[in-house]
């Protein structure tokens, strides 16, 4: 075209980013590449092909990891543990600096050899991409310095092993490497079988900074190379970012391993527009929540929600935007989008949307042009949809919006609550008593308020439900890489055996019943069997009902009803947990003398454990209102406040041993966060806490908030680790129980925490006065306000 | 109480004629300008309207800041777009040390912005490449008429006490009207800032209505001094109250302000343009102006503008910038582009 033609029609033209440096970056390494393992790589070996996206050729031969693969870089990570340990955190500091100085002195080569693996834009992976994994490890490196301070009691798990996925594949790799070694681990990484470029190119980039050898160790391979990670019996940890689907079977592979677990994985978050936002921007901010990265973004804001009053409006205006959106060669610098990482991927939704059209959505596609070589999609609307259609409730991972109205703030909250997942949300409304009010009733671990898509190394990124748990970044994202340093010298427990009665009746002389206590009142148990409650020396003292897993879902449904206990003030419900205290202390010598006749305890030892479970309440009540959020230091104008949330319903299993104290040391810190608690006492002594029931009652305990199921701990284990209602469940008992609960808990991916079978003393008020259960009671949602007139 | 637009659109408020759009894409053909454009007939007052109005600054930055980063144009795409920049420049001097002399070399440079050898060398000769105006103040507008004559570059006056707008009404529609008269085809009023900061927009209305009065058959833009305005929210209430009043063009600043045009300010005021179409189908113009002065800048305010109101809005009849510095900069730009060497401005013809 020449200038007097441009003249007239002001076209863009062609904006072409080279890529020759990172071409010659792969000639140089004859477009062949091994692993890297012990600070070398390997020889290359059969795999596969690492392919442009949009043009459909080959950028390089990948070598597919074996099991024995995996075992030498595993091995390699172990030895190199205890030089990399014995670094002081300053040490660890320099190497995490100098990464991110590298990373930002060749930032243009690694972006370019992002666009050219996974098809995004350069614009993105020079913005976004490079640049956000450049500030991760700058922000690590801050934490090498100050983990030891700031996490007294806590150390590196040791060995860890991290799979990443394709849609950021650099930055996913900073947000798993980076707190890794900040907090003393070395690591196993594998990159996702589309994009391990990068990946490949930073290792070179480690070495330059003189990381010691076997820290950081690349398998690339498949998804049985993961397998092989996953299952390897001395990795300590496994971090995972990918689907739902995959992080269940990991759920599953990892359960009684004792291996640590953070999972990052799908998400349909809703973009709540009401009627008050300034609605340009709302349009605006869609292209940056579901047309960013082609929408290839677990947390893509791909759920419309508008306020129906401007439903027609919000829709045409947001047409015309798409309209104007450019998709194309990636490389290309007035691109808005690339394409997508695979054909697959492309196959995958056009299969989504024949569906969809099948169940009678309207699609609109932007009226741009694509390329016609390459795995390109056009940006897609989809409306005339509600949650029932699979396009609804479905993740498609690609550059597709569903758009549905809403018509009230309450109806905005439940459409967005109306998933399985939980990462994230939007919330666009000027009126700030509006937004603030909704960002806390939306289930996700982050909420944008008028933006979307804001992330930084100093906040916590991760999501509820099914979205996964554990953070990245910030100080919740460090906790997911340290473990408390005496829960790594437990040791097995010894377990009292089953009691059998030798049928001397104890001598009281009227019949004591003890139901389940169910919604605030004592009910009794659906089976209409009782179950013997036999002392130490073999006498029959009393009976309780055998629960069953009707009492099990009554109890959880109780428990749901009383969710409104989380938005009570924190100090209320430090009134409730002083009160219960105060009550037990009335009765503290009545719990004593349970306490030896169930359990035979000597005078001193029963009252001990009745005083430490009385300080236990008043301990707790006292956290009730301090253990408390942060505002984080984001590089934007705004506040991201890290609130700190409850569970939901905690299910607790106790242990067979501390009958009173044990049940205690959980119950109060869930409460006292705000969970609604289903438990099922000590299965050989449960009188300690079906006698509790008078001292719940007595205390103002709103309905719901404590439900208490007697009966085998295992069977109600069984069926609280299977029940979609509950939001997480602790598990003290034997390692099979421990096990078991976890591999039930896939079906909505309740978050579990078990003793994995160890010995734990509950009198040990330095552990279980503390923060420990508290961490386990909350999870932070991070909300992000931006501000300014 | 206040007469919807939608009403007023049936009471024969549609635009005569159609727009000079289509011309604009057809590919060879030299956009008109202007021809069939329909003015600005003012409306009503609509207050329910103004109210409903908000603007999120956070959100607007973030879209100002991708805007350079998501569209570039290279090579001979640049050099068009840079030379249909020249096309869009109210070629100003508005200095307290003009003189008649000051303003002839400004008129002088108008009527020849680029060296002939560089258009030459472009192959874009037979392009129309003049400034959209040239703006001066009242007292020189004798002179640039003069200086003009013969070329259909219009002058523009700025007037209503610029920069400030604090004498007596009575005295500011005199000076439009004594401007209009020494042959003014375009005025720059500027707004009374209080009325924006007080919320008086009735007040603000009427006096823009008088002022477009005064105008008569020259074009009116308005300078909000958004600089002084405070808020996004503020800017854009403000561009549709003058719109309403009829304004044909909305400015941003008088380039006195310590806050002149920026790219957060000017999606407050396209954003307003549009949606005032999208109701009225009247379109008014946009003139940024203060601080525009390199040609980078320049590409990233037209790719604005054709991004959110479309390549109808880079013509000079609806988009102009305020600037003088800015046409050597593209100067040394098109030079680079003939000869692939870094060019001095101490080459180009001094604006």
């Amino acid at each position: 075209m020449n200038i007097n033609e441009i003249f007239a029609n002001l076209d863009y033209g062609p904006a072409p980013e080279a890529k020759d440096m990172a071409n010659g970056w792969l000639d140089d390494h004859g477009r062949k590449f091994g692993h890297f393992i012990d600070g070398q790589f390997t020889p290359h070996k059969k795999g596969f092909a690492s392919i442009n996206p949009a043009t459909d050729e080959e950028l390089a031969q990948i070598s597919n990891g074996t099991r024995a693969d995996v075992d030498k870089a595993v091995k390699a990570a172990r030895a190199a543990l205890p030089l990399w340990q014995a670094l002081s955190g300053f040490e660890r500091a320099k190497y995490l600096y100098a990464i991110a100085r590298q990373l930002q002195k060749h930032s243009r080569l690694f972006a370019v050899l992002e666009s050219m693996d996974n098809g995004k834009v350069i614009r993105e992976s020079r913005d976004a991409d490079i640049s956000l994994a450049i500030r991760h490890f700058y922000h690590h490196a801050g934490w090498a310095m100050h983990v030891d301070n700031k996490f007294k009691g806590y150390s590196p798990y040791g060995v860890c092993g991290q799979i990443i996925p394709w849609n950021f594949p650099l930055l996913m790799l900073s947000w798993k490497i980076a707190p890794a070694l900040a907090a003393g681990n070395t690591l196993v990484l594998k990159p996702a079988e589309f994009t391990p470029l990068t990946a490949l190119l930073f290792v070179q980039i480690c070495s330059e900074a003189g990381l010691p050898k076997g820290v950081v160790n690349i398998v690339t391979g498949e998804g049985e190379t993961g397998a092989a990670i996953v299952e390897h019996p001395d990795v300590d940890k496994i971090a995972f970012t990918g689907s739902t689907e995959v992080g269940k079977i990991i759920r599953q592979t990892t359960a009684g391993t004792g291996k640590g677990l953070s999972l990052e994985l799908g998400g349909k978050s809703p973009y709540i527009v009401f009627e008050n936002a300034d609605i340009d921007s709302a349009v605006e901010g869609l292209v940056d929540a579901i047309w960013f990265n082609q929408g290839e973004v677990c947390c893509a804001g791909s759920r419309l929600l508008v306020h129906e009053s401007i439903e027609k409006i919000f829709i045409e205006k947001l047409k015309a935007r798409m309209d104007k959106l450019r998709v194309g060669d990636p490389l290309d610098k007035s691109m808005d989008m690339g394409a997508l990482v695979a054909p697959i991927q492309v196959q995958n939704i056009k299969k989504m949307l024949e569906q969809g059209k099948k169940e009678g959505c309207t699609i609109y596609e932007a009226k741009g042009d694509i390329p016609t070589i390459g795995s390109f999609l056009k940006p897609t609307l989809i409306t005339d949809v509600s949650p029932s259609h699979s396009l609804v409730s479905e993740e498609i991972f690609g550059p597709v919006l569903v758009a549905l109205s809403f018509r009230n703030p309450d109806e905005a909250v439940a459409l967005a609550n109306n998933t399985k997942y939980g990462l994230a949300a939007s919330v666009w409304s000027e009126n700030i008593n509006l937004a603030l009010d909704i960002a806390p009733r939306i289930k996700s671990g982050i909420v944008w308020i008028n933006c979307t898509n804001q992330m930084d190394a100093s906040a916590g990124f991760g999501g509820y439900k099914e979205s996964g748990f554990g953070r990245e970044g910030g100080a919740e994202g460090m906790v997911s890489y340290l473990k408390r340093d005496w829960e790594k010298k437990l040791k097995p427990c010894v377990l009292e055996p089953v009691r059998k009665a030798s049928g001397v009746k104890n001598s009281s002389a009227i019949d004591h019943t003890a139901k389940n206590f169910v919604g605030g009142k004592q009910a009794r148990g659906d089976s209409g069997y009782s179950r013997q409650v036999i002392s130490t020396n073999g006498a029959m003292i009393g009976t309780v009902a055998e629960g069953n897993r009707k009492d099990i879902r009554n109890g959880v449904e109780a428990a749901r009803k009383g969710l409104g206990w989380g938005s009570k003030p924190a100090h209320f419900r430090a009134q409730i947990l002083y009160y219960l205290g105060e009550n037990l202390d009335y009765r503290r010598q009545e719990f004593a003398d349970r306490l030896r006749q169930l359990n035979g305890l000597s005078a001193s030892v029963a009252k001990n454990e009745v005083d430490l479970s009385i300080q236990r309440l008043f301990a707790y009540a006292g956290w009730a209102d301090k253990y408390d959020g942060a505002v984080h230091n984001v590089p934007i104008r705004a506040v991201a406040a890290a609130m700190i949330e409850p569970m939901g319903v905690v299910g607790i299993i106790a242990p067979q041993n501390f009958a009173l104290l044990a049940s205690i040391s959980m119950l109060a810190p869930a409460i006292a966060m705000g969970n609604c608690v289903v438990l099922v006492p000590s299965d050989n002594a449960p009188l300690a806490m079906t006698d509790f029931y008078q001292v719940i009652q007595t205390s103002d305990v709103p309905d719901g908030v404590i439900n208490i199921i007697t009966g085998g701990s295992h069977d109600l284990a069984k069926t609280l680790a299977e029940h979609d209602g509950v939001d997480a469940l602790w598990f003290a008992g034997d390692q099979a129980g421990s096990t078991m609960v976890e591999k039930l808990s896939t079906g909505n991916l309740k978050q579990v925490w078990t003793n994995l079978g160890k010995d734990l003393n509950w009198s040990d008020s330095e552990k279980f006065d503390g923060d420990y259960f508290l961490q386990k009671a909350t999870q932070v949602k991070n909300v992000w306000i931006p501000y300014g007139a | 109480m206040s007469l919807n637009v939608r009403d007023m659109k049936s009471k024969n408020m549609a635009p005569k004629g159609g727009a000079t759009s289509g011309s604009a894409s057809s590919g060879k053909a030299v956009a008109k300008i202007g021809s069939a454009h329909q003015r600005n007939p003012g409306f009503e007052l609509d207050l329910d309207w103004v109210d409903r109005i908000v603007m999120n600054r956070s959100a607007l930055e973030r879209r100002a800041a991708t805007i350079g980063a998501r569209r570039t144009v290279k090579k001979q795409y640049q050099a068009a777009w840079l030379l249909k920049a020249i096309t869009l420049i109210d070629l100003t001097t508005l200095n307290s040390d003009d003189t008649n002399g000051r303003v002839r070399r400004l008129c002088a440079k108008a009527k020849n912005p680029v060296r002939r050898d560089i258009l030459q060398a472009l192959g874009a000769n037979d392009l129309p490449i003049r400034p959209g105006a040239v703006c001066v103040y009242h007292n020189f507008v004798a002179t640039a008429v003069e200086a003009l004559e013969g070329t259909n570059i219009p002058v523009a006056a700025v007037s209503t006490a610029f920069p400030h707008g604090l004498t007596p009404l009575d005295i500011r529609l005199r000076e439009i009207k004594a401007s209009v008269k020494a042959g003014a085809k375009e005025i720059d009023i500027v707004i009374e800032r209080s009325q924006v900061l007080n919320q008086d927009w009735q007040g603000l209305y009427d006096q823009i209505k008088a002022f477009r009065e005064a105008c008569g058959d020259a074009h009116i833009k308005t300078i909000l001094g958004t600089g002084e305005l405070a808020t996004q929210t503020n800017v854009a209430k403000a561009s549709l109250v003058c719109m309403l009043a009829g304004a044909d063009f909305i400015k941003t600043s008088t380039g006195k302000e310590k806050v002149n045009a920026n790219l957060v300010t000017s999606l407050s005021m396209v954003r307003m343009i549009r949606e005032f179409y999208q109701k009225t189908k009247i379109e008014i113009g946009y003139k940024p102006a203060g601080g525009i002065s390199s040609a980078k800048s320049a590409l990233t305010y037209m790719a604005l503008m054709k991004e959110e109101l479309g390549i109808k809005w880079l013509e000079p009849h609806l988009f102009r910038f305020g600037a003088s510095s800015l046409l050597t900069d593209i100067e040394r730009q098109l030079e680079h582009q003939v000869t692939g060497r870094y060019a001095a401005d101490y080459r180009q013809p001094m604006v």
